[in-house]
């Protein structure tokens, strides 16, 4: 494809992320806006336009406006294709677990129920199990999937790690314990230990008072 | 006469707003029907987000990211995702139109040589009987700098007539007249790069991440680095939540808060003697102004504890490097100018400016807001930003376009006042181009009553927006990616837009349409020559040069290869300017920055018994200014359908009102009915109404018409009501709102 109006299309930028094994796919839902960004530009991907695959909830809009997206975890070992019967659910070899095979998912919804975070979705009007693929189109070009390149806030991000770490403050995380079990995924999440926060009981401390917890100084706190 | 010829619910019933859910051809067109990428950029918002455009024949069918532009590296928020929707749209105007209460939907379509003629009789008439101010032109910064070049020349050489305002009026003037008189100059102070250099980030009444998405990642970069964030808000905004000192106002009251800043900078003397004596004037009277301004006052007027305004002073006054940012939150008012002086005292003060990461710069609200007040569409301006009233200035903009300057007319009304001398029978027709005055202006009532007094109404546009209902004569023009040209983003770049696709059907390109009339009402002469947007351009590059926005060095080619050219730029081999004042040269006559003395005072209204509380009115991501391209975006409307009441549960229970009960919201204009969302995310003394809908979901039936003296910017942001819970929800408020939800669900909105 040619940019008719400076001759230089995508294909410029196509090597972005080509042949690079380093890259991480990065959420850090503290800096969330909750634009929406994602879900519109995902709804945007070649394998399924018109549905997003990713969730942007919001935690509590009572109390706050923390929003939080929620993409697939692309888990190393995907408990969704260990339980599922048809053998529909397919890890590449680039660690990316994909949507269910169309011919193969029987619409079972065992993968649902059974992802750690939430994430495969029944569609039941095409009679099939739909999930965030990690924009396989995209990402084999070396392009950056939808949601991390469009979300304004980067709390979407995707690079290297060593670009992460130039670029960005906080440590990546892709370990899980649910109970017994231990989860590792390709997708990371960035974590901080610079300000524990009133949940921290182990060092004993006294939950700190932040503004957020009474913005408007109702109960005179400043 | 100027009325809706039939009802509004037919007239919606038939151009909208509908819903276009999917691109042309469905969403499984097979991607390489695509046979170009056109790169240019979003049509909503300042920031001016670079894109691809996806073309397949004379559609847009998509969009690809940019990822090489510098300001957004591929970024968007969901408007720019979805703007390609609006191309193909049903909605979208193929033809001219004439007022017919007897056709189908109200309106007729008719020829362009029906149209013109018509138009071109009734401007000719109306100026014959009443003279020829009284035909008025209203106009609208989505256009592209050619645009609002032609359109400065065109009101005053072809219609002849001072009064021609534009939409700006409602947005970034505030911060203009300050920044004109204070700094010499009216442009945000930095590229925003400098943004992740700063130390401190202040944000006064900037709701950034819903009104500018993208500067929150030059934010975000810059507390990677360790900076610390001041956010002055009624609203715990999205970028607020992780403020350092959050500054929690009350609505109106900002320039007490920044005036008490400055005081305790001075107290304290956090301030820099150095830079102000090197560099400024007016100090002492700025200084004077605040001597009683200690944050126990401050706290009194403005309900922040004395103990945040301390904190913020601090980060601010011992920062070595800072940039304030600042919105239509403080400009949005009867103080608007002040409140913009107040932050750019803090800047002077402390010897923020010209520095790497330091500035103090309104964010632009409107796509082309910055270019769109420099080039001459605003009542009070000639090309260059230069001034209408100055013999000087309009004795060279009388040369560059070959008429005597007695041709030029004088200073006439601004968008407001328009409506008010329509009232006043002074005004009698009226033509307006991408501007939607019964959504924006404040008062909805007062500017449909105008709207009907008038004796003929003309209205170019691409979607019959709720204003065009009542137009005698519509003109189809056209889409932003239909025509070329250049804007100028929030930071002062300016951009190329280019190309994709051919207005559809006989729609035709603006310029075109105003290109014709000039040369039907006998005064081709002066604008025969251009046959391309790019000769516009060539001729406000001359018009520009030595004024106060001089794009002289300018020119397309260098837009294309330098990824956008920052003004002042004089010479063509000049680099352009990403950072004003440095060196600490600012651009008044005798190169000092001049503080000015601001006292605080009341708004134009405060509450009282009958009406005991604050409404303030603003955005949301999803929607863009008065609707008229977002509401007709299926995915942007299905993520805020329609406008709620944030209130806080203090005063809900006061009223008892529970989360998602309908609410009828009274001010001393009207009344409107919406549903409640509950949160302590807002002040319990203050209620929040987004602006984008129409009707009776309008919030500006409710806001006041009252003007900040020197801007003329309406007072928006504040305003006094009460409220009453009318019920439990569920009933659908607005007739439009049922068309939304029965079209959002179905299974193919595009066969409708
Ligand atoms: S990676 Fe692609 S498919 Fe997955 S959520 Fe993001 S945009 Fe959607
Ligand atoms: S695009 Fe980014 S900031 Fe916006 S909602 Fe998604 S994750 Fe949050
Ligand atoms: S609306 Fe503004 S922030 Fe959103 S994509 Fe368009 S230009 Fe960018």
């Amino acid at each position: 494809m040619e940019d008719a109006a400076t001759g230089t299309g995508r294909a410029d930028v196509g090597e972005l992320y080509a042949g690079r094994d380093d890259v991480v796919f990065v959420i850090d839902q503290s800096r969330c806006i909750g634009c929406n960004a994602c879900v519109a530009a995902c709804a945007e991907c070649g394998t399924h336009r018109g549905e997003s695959m990713i969730h942007l909830e919001y935690v509590d809009r009572g109390s706050t406006v923390q929003t939080a997206p929620m993409v697939c975890m692309h888990c190393e070992d995907p408990t969704c294709a260990e339980v599922c019967p048809a053998d529909a659910i397919k890890q590449n070899e680039d660690g990316v677990v994909q949507t269910s095979l169309k011919p193969r998912c029987i619409g079972c919804s065992n993968c649902v129920n059974a992802c750690p975070f939430g994430v495969p979705k029944y569609m039941a009007e095409i009679d099939q199990m739909m999930k965030c693929d990690m924009c396989y189109d995209r990402t084999s070009e070396g392009l950056a999937p939808m949601c991390a390149t469009v979300c304004p806030s980067e709390a979407l991000w995707y690079g290297t790690r060593e670009e992460f770490t130039q670029r960005r403050q906080g440590q990546l995380l892709s370990d899980w314990d649910f109970g017994n079990a231990h989860i590792t995924t390709k997708v990371a999440t960035v974590v901080t230990d610079r300000e524990p926060g009133p949940l921290d009981v182990l060092l004993g401390r006294e939950p700190q008072f932040r503004w957020q917890d009474d913005p408007f100084a109702l109960e005179g706190r400043g | 006469m100027a009325t809706r010829p039939v009802t509004e619910e037919a007239l919606v019933e038939r151009y909208g707003p509908h819903l276009n859910l999917a691109p042309p051809g469905g969403w499984q067109r097979d991607g390489d029907e695509v046979d170009r990428l056109v790169r240019t950029h979003c049509c909503f918002c300042g920031q001016q987000c670079s894109l691809y455009l996806k073309v397949a024949g004379n559609e847009v069918v998509g969009f690809e990211p940019d990822y090489a532009f510098p300001f957004n590296e591929g970024k968007l928020c969901p408007k720019g995702v979805k703007r390609y929707l609006q191309g193909s749209h049903p909605d979208r105007l193929h033809d001219p139109l004439e007022r017919d209460p007897d056709a189908p939907g109200g309106f007729r379509t008719v020829t362009w040589e029906r149209a013109l003629s018509r138009t071109v009789d009734e401007i000719q008439r109306i100026q014959e009987r009443y003279g020829n101010d009284a035909f008025a032109m209203l106009s609208g910064v989505s256009l592209t700098n050619e645009k609002s070049y032609l359109i400065g020349k065109f009101a005053r050489l072809a219609l002849g007539t001072a009064n021609l305002d534009y939409n700006g009026r409602l947005c970034m003037v505030s911060a203009g007249a300050a920044n004109k008189k204070s700094l010499g100059i009216d442009r945000a102070s930095n590229a925003w790069d400098d943004i992740p250099r700063a130390e401190v980030i202040y944000l006064a009444g900037a709701n950034v991440a819903e009104c500018a998405p993208i500067t929150t990642s030059y934010i975000w970069r810059a507390r990677d680095h360790g900076a610390k964030l001041i956010v002055q808000d009624p609203r715990v905004t999205p970028i607020a939540r992780t403020a350092d000192v959050f500054l929690g106002l009350k609505p109106g009251t900002d320039s007490a808060l920044l005036g008490s800043v400055l005081h305790v900078l001075i107290a304290r003397d956090w301030i820099d003697h150095a830079f102000i004596e090197a560099h400024t004037e007016g100090f002492d009277a700025a200084a004077e102004a605040v001597r009683d301004y200690t944050p126990a006052w401050a706290s009194q007027v403005t309900g922040v504890p004395a103990n945040r305004i301390f904190d913020a002073a601090e980060l601010w006054g011992t920062s070595e490097t800072g940039m304030l940012l600042h919105a239509r939150g403080i400009e949005h008012q009867t103080k608007g100018v002040e409140n913009v002086m107040a932050c750019i005292n803090l800047g002077l003060a402390t010897g923020k400016y010209g520095r790497p990461g330091c500035g103090v710069t309104t964010i632009t609200g409107q796509g082309n807001g910055q270019g769109g007040r420099e080039h001459g569409h605003k009542c009070d301006q000639l090309p260059g930003n230069r001034d209408i009233t100055n013999p000087e200035h309009r004795a060279y903009i009388a040369d560059v376009w070959g008429c005597a300057e007695s041709e030029i007319p004088g200073k006439g009304l601004t968008a407001q006042e328009i409506i008010e001398a329509i009232h006043a029978d002074e005004i009698k027709g009226l033509l307006s181009i991408c501007f939607n005055p019964l959504v924006s202006l404040p008062d909805t009532a007062h500017t449909r009553a105008a709207l009907e007094k008038l004796e003929f109404y003309a209205n170019i546009d691409f979607f019959l927006s709720e204003t065009a209902q009542f137009a005698d004569v519509v003109l189809a023009g056209s889409l932003h990616e239909e025509d070329e040209g250049t804007s100028t983003s929030a930071e002062g770049r300016v951009i190329k837009i280019n190309q994709a696709i051919d207005p559809p059907g006989n729609a035709r390109k603006d310029w075109q349409i105003l290109l014709e009339i000039a040369r039907r009402l006998g005064r081709g002469r002066y604008f025969d020559h251009f046959v391309s947007t790019q000769d516009m351009f060539e001729e406000l590059r001359v018009a520009s040069k030595g004024g106060a926005a001089d794009y002289y060095g300018v020119t397309w080619q260098r837009v294309e290869d330098e990824q956008g050219v920052f003004w002042p730029c004089p010479e063509i081999g000049h680099p352009g300017t990403r950072r004003l004042y440095e060196g600490g040269r600012f651009y008044t006559p005798n190169g000092r920055g001049r503080f000015n003395a601001v006292s605080y005072r009341d708004p134009a209204e405060v509450v009282d018994d009958e009406y005991p509380i604050w409404l303030t009115t603003g955005r949301v991501v999803s929607q863009y200014l008065s609707g008229t391209q977002t509401r007709r975006i299926g995915p942007l409307v299905t993520q805020y359908p329609e406008p709620l009441l944030e209130i806080h549960p203090q005063l809900a229970d006061r009223h008892g009102i529970a989360d998602g009960d309908l609410v009828r919201v009274t001010s001393r204009r009207n009344s409107m009915t919406l549903p409640a969302r509950v949160v302590t995310t807002i002040r319990p003394d203050t209620v929040f109404i987004p602006y984008h809908w129409a009707g009776a979901q309008a919030a500006n039936q409710l806001t006041n018409r009252a003007l900040d003296p020197v801007s003329k910017i309406p007072e928006y942001k504040v305003s006094t009501v009460r409220i009453e819970r009318l019920g439990e929800r569920r009933a659908v408020v607005d007739s439009r709102d049922t068309r939304l939800y029965t079209d959002a669900n179905a299974t193919s909105p595009r066969e409708r």
